[in-house]
């Protein structure tokens, strides 16, 4: 393989790495925050407990989100210099204002979060796991602006062969980005709201099982308020995913086509649910056997007859106008089926979403296997549909790193090939990719044990208030620490 | 003065924060082995950096964006140039910061082990690699006419930046044995207050030769001799005060040493921020910066957000003041690898 491969792989394999542990924190994070609010208003202290519980499981999942996420601020340079010169001025900013703005706050107030809890008045310390809450969704916006540029670049011109920046508020308010981020922050809360409502559902039906219908109502409002961040999420995701498409047809028709395996322009495009044949290379002989007709022209543009231009039409324009040689789509079947499994592994989540909704109407505790199982088996599956989601995006875009803006800004587009680092030898690469390969599988073992066993653990039987508003508490100067490591 | 100039000196402060903070948390990192004889007295050195690890880890990654925004040619050159050992600098952070957060929660002797030799190793390395690649710089490097890095790995590995190494592994031990001396109570304070008064005499020893040799041989300035003194007398000041025991001075006097270490590496680079060993191929703070525009932006950026970020760590600092000993310390929280009860 080629030092181009070799940096694509490593570059794709450690970035869906860390975007595994990164929609989970970003989701969970505000409701954890919620449950903290209601404990501070109600003083219920079932509601500390699940705090204190999905709080572990939330600081077991940023440790590893945080670890990989070291490696992205340097990738960009290790593997992709060539690209970093092109783009650094206009690229740069966003990924500095990230760190700046969001980690600084998300690493310290969390800090102040976990150690906390009977340093700071109660108030106090509420507000720093809303800070956090804060601050991860503020990173995940400047990152995409960031990502979104790639896409779609904007504010800036070509001067000496690098992009220059022109406008940081164009940079800032990219109609991709504006797009991209409600899409993510709602996968985000999709995923964090599965994860809550899975685990809590699971531990109430082997409380109720057990007849331990006190812990089963402890646990039951957990899985509602995982229900309504589903609820929300998927609406959210629906929604926000339209507006992407129909900006997509626009921006990048090439990935589009590419995700319909669309080969010739029609009018009426069909959206294929089922395409066989050989999607893999040149758009010959493929042979789309579900479809429903008119979505995809619907999709793209509200109507159910518009025009849509197919692999073949786009090839002949981009040749016009980027040069020949080269081949301007994406991987057909990747693009085709890492689209459609984004969507379809939704339905995990809306099945729990429904089966909860149902069985638990009207205050009654569910207590059958089929659901606790149906709840652990959703759990994965918004994680996977975040995965494919960004293989789509980021696959879809090549053979472009950067992707040319079709209105046009002149010359501001590079080709991924020549984006690579030059001096940087395949030998070298393949150490760094095994090194980082073998290093995540194992901890991606431990992070799923630590998780696993702190799930089936479930709440500890009792949490304490220990602020020092409450006046049980001496302010005793030997009192042991309520948080160590 | 130029923007270019002022994103060079943002960068040197950039630096300075992360190794005046990672810098002593690195060195209490470091002497897991020596200082923690037992599971508690390693649970109490790894709480006196438990809220601020990560904040402190922060500074590096500012440093590493701000250096993409404001001279991308330096972040392309340095990152692919420098690559393995920028790699196992990655791979010793990574399972540093998993180790802090994971290593409390199984309740298992083995378990703990594993975790404590995960974050000895995540910090000697990058203490050593930190100088290692500082070094380097200093010295100046192998660049062709596009300003890329051709001298390979090995070529890293000379007399001058392995002292460079030497330099931050030393200076990191002293400035962590002295940060626990000021953050425990009881035996350990005793014993970290004893170390450092050792340490710091080889501390002065090493870091003065490497800055005496840098400032002679490679600074293109002369003013740099100014930061070679301060740092100097600063560690002979540290020497007198863990002598002393006095320990916050001892820990002032050394983050100053650090402070005038990073302006002997970044004086004595400028113009440069990456000397080739032809001049004429150097990236400069000239030739590898973006434009005025984007440095423009970024300086409004920083201006605003960096004391904001200076007064929320140090309110963080304030509110975990309090010292620790083995008193403070709760037993231990994790659970066990299977589950007891039903
Ligand atoms: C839980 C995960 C999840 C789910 C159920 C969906 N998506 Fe999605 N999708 C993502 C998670 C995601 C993602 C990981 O968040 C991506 C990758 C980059 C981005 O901005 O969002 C994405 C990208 C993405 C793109 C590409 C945008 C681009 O190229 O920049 C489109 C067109 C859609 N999505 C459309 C949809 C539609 C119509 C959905 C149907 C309801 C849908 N997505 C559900
Ligand atoms: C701001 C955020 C991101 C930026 C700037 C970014 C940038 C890049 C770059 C430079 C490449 C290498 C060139 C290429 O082969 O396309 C790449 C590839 C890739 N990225 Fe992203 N990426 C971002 C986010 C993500 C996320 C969150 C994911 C998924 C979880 C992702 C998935 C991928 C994949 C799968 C590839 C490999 C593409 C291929 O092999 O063709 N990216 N991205
Ligand atoms: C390829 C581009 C990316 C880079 C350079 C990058 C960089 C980083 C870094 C350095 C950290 C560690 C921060 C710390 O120490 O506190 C981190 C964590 C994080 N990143 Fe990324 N990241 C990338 C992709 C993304 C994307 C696309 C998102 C969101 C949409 C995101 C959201 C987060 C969040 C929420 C965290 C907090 C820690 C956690 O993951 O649990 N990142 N990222």
């Amino acid at each position: 393989m080629e030092a181009l491969d070799l940096a694509r792989w490593q570059f794709g394999i450690t970035t869906v790495y860390h975007f595994i542990f990164v929609p989970l924190t970003i989701g969970l994070a505000p409701l954890i925050a919620i449950m903290q609010t209601i404990w501070y208003r109600t003083g219920d202290e079932r509601w500390l407990r699940l705090t204190k519980f999905f709080g572990k499981l939330f600081l077991i999942n940023f440790a590893i989100g945080v670890a990989t996420g070291i490696v992205q601020e340097f990738q960009f340079g290790m593997n992709w210099s060539e690209y970093s010169r092109f783009v650094g001025d206009v690229f740069g900013a966003p990924l500095a204002m990230e760190a700046l703005a969001a980690f600084f706050i998300e690493s310290t107030f969390l800090g102040l979060w976990i150690f906390g809890w009977d340093k700071l008045p109660k108030k106090i310390h509420l507000a720093t796991i809303w800070l956090v809450a804060f601050a991860t969704n503020l990173s995940a916006y400047f990152i995409l602006a960031a990502n979104s540029w790639m896409q779609h670049p904007v504010g800036a011109e070509l001067v000496n062969g690098r992009a220059q920046m022109t406008d940081i508020g164009a940079v800032l308010r990219n109609p991709t980005l504006l797009a991209a981020f409600p899409h993510t922050i709602t996968a985000a809360l999709l995923t964090a709201g599965t994860f809550v409502a899975g685990i809590a559902a699971w531990l109430m039906v082997r409380a109720a099982r057990g007849k331990r219908l006190d812990l089963a109502g402890l646990y039951r409002p957990a899985v509602v308020l995982g229900v309504i961040a589903m609820l929300v999420g998927g609406v959210g995701l629906g929604l926000t995913g339209d507006q992407q498409a129909k900006l997509m047809f626009k921006q990048q028709p090439m990935k589009m086509a590419a995700a319909e395996a669309l080969c010739e322009s029609t009018d009426s495009a069909s959206f294929s649910i089922l395409a066989i044949g050989d999607l893999s290379n040149a758009c010959t002989g493929v042979t789309h056997v579900i479809q429903v007709p008119g979505l995809t022209s619907f999709l793209a543009s509200g109507s159910f007859s518009s025009h849509l231009d197919g692999v073949d039409t786009l090839q002949k324009s981009y040749e016009k106008k980027y040069g020949t040689g080269q081949n301007y789509s994406p991987n057909l079947a990747v693009t085709y089926w890492s689209f459609r499994l984004m969507i379809g592994l939704g339905v995990g989540s809306a099945a729990l979403a429904l089966a909860a909704l149902w069985l638990m109407r009207k205050g009654r505790f569910p207590t059958s296997r089929w659901f606790a199982r149906l709840a652990i088996w959703a759990i994965p599956t918004p994680f996977l549909a975040s995965s494919f989601g960004w293989v789509f995006t980021e696959m879809g875009r090549q053979p472009w790193i950067v992707a040319p803006n079709p209105t046009g800004i002149d010359g501001i587009w590079l080709l991924t090939s020549r984006g690579v680092s030059t001096v940087v030898s395949p030998a070298e690469i393949i150490i760094s990719m095994v090194a980082f390969t073998l290093l995540y599988a194992a901890l991606a073992v431990v992070w799923y044990k630590l998780m696993h066993r702190y799930a089936i653990e479930g709440v500890a039987d009792s949490e304490k208030d220990v602020s020092p508003d409450n006046p049980d508490n001496p302010d005793g100067a030997d009192r042991p620490l309520s948080f160590a490591y | 003065m130029e923007l270019s100039t002022v994103w060079f000196l943002l960068i040197a402060v950039l630096w300075t924060g992360y190794l005046v903070l990672e810098g002593f948390d690195f060195g209490v990192g470091m002497l897991l082995p020596i200082l923690g004889r037992k599971d508690t007295e390693r649970r109490v050195l790894i709480n006196t950096i438990g809220p601020v690890w990560d904040g402190n880890e922060v500074w590096l990654l500012t440093a590493g964006g701000a250096t993409f925004a404001a001279f991308p040619e330096w972040y392309a050159t340095l990152f692919s140039g420098f690559y393995l050992a920028l790699l196992l600098i990655l791979l010793a952070l990574i399972v540093r910061v998993v180790s802090f957060e994971w290593r409390g929660k199984i309740n298992d002797p083995a378990w703990r082990r594993r975790a404590d030799l995960a974050i000895i190793i995540g910090s000697w390395v990058p203490s050593i690699l930190w100088g290692v690649a500082f070094g380097n710089l200093v010295r100046g490097v192998e660049l062709d006419k596009a300003h890329q890095y051709v001298g390979g790995f090995f070529a890293l590995l000379n007399p001058f930046a392995l002292l460079g190494g030497a330099t931050t592994l030393m200076i990191f031990l002293t400035h962590g044995a002295i940060y626990l001396a000021l953050k425990t109570e009881g035996d350990i304070r005793e014993r970290a207050g004893a170390l450092a008064s050792k340490l710091s005499i080889v501390t002065v020893v090493v870091a003065g030769a490497f800055a005496v040799w840098a400032q002679v041989a490679y600074s293109r300035n002369t003013w740099t001799w100014a930061a070679v003194v301060v740092a100097a007398a600063a560690l002979v000041g540290v020497v007198v005060a863990t002598r002393l025991r006095r320990e916050g001075w001892a820990f002032l006097l050394s983050a100053v040493a650090i402070v005038g270490a990073v302006v002997l590496i970044f004086g004595s680079l400028y113009p440069n921020v990456m000397p080739a060993f032809v001049t004429a191929n150097s990236l400069t703070v000239t030739n590898a910066s973006s434009s005025s525009y984007t440095l423009t932006v970024m300086t409004w950026v920083a201006v605003i957000l960096t004391p904001i970020v200076l007064l929320y760590q140090g309110w963080t600092y304030w509110v975990f003041r309090k010292r620790i000993s083995v008193t403070s310390i709760p037993e231990h929280t994790g659970l066990t690898f299977e589950r007891t009860s039903a």
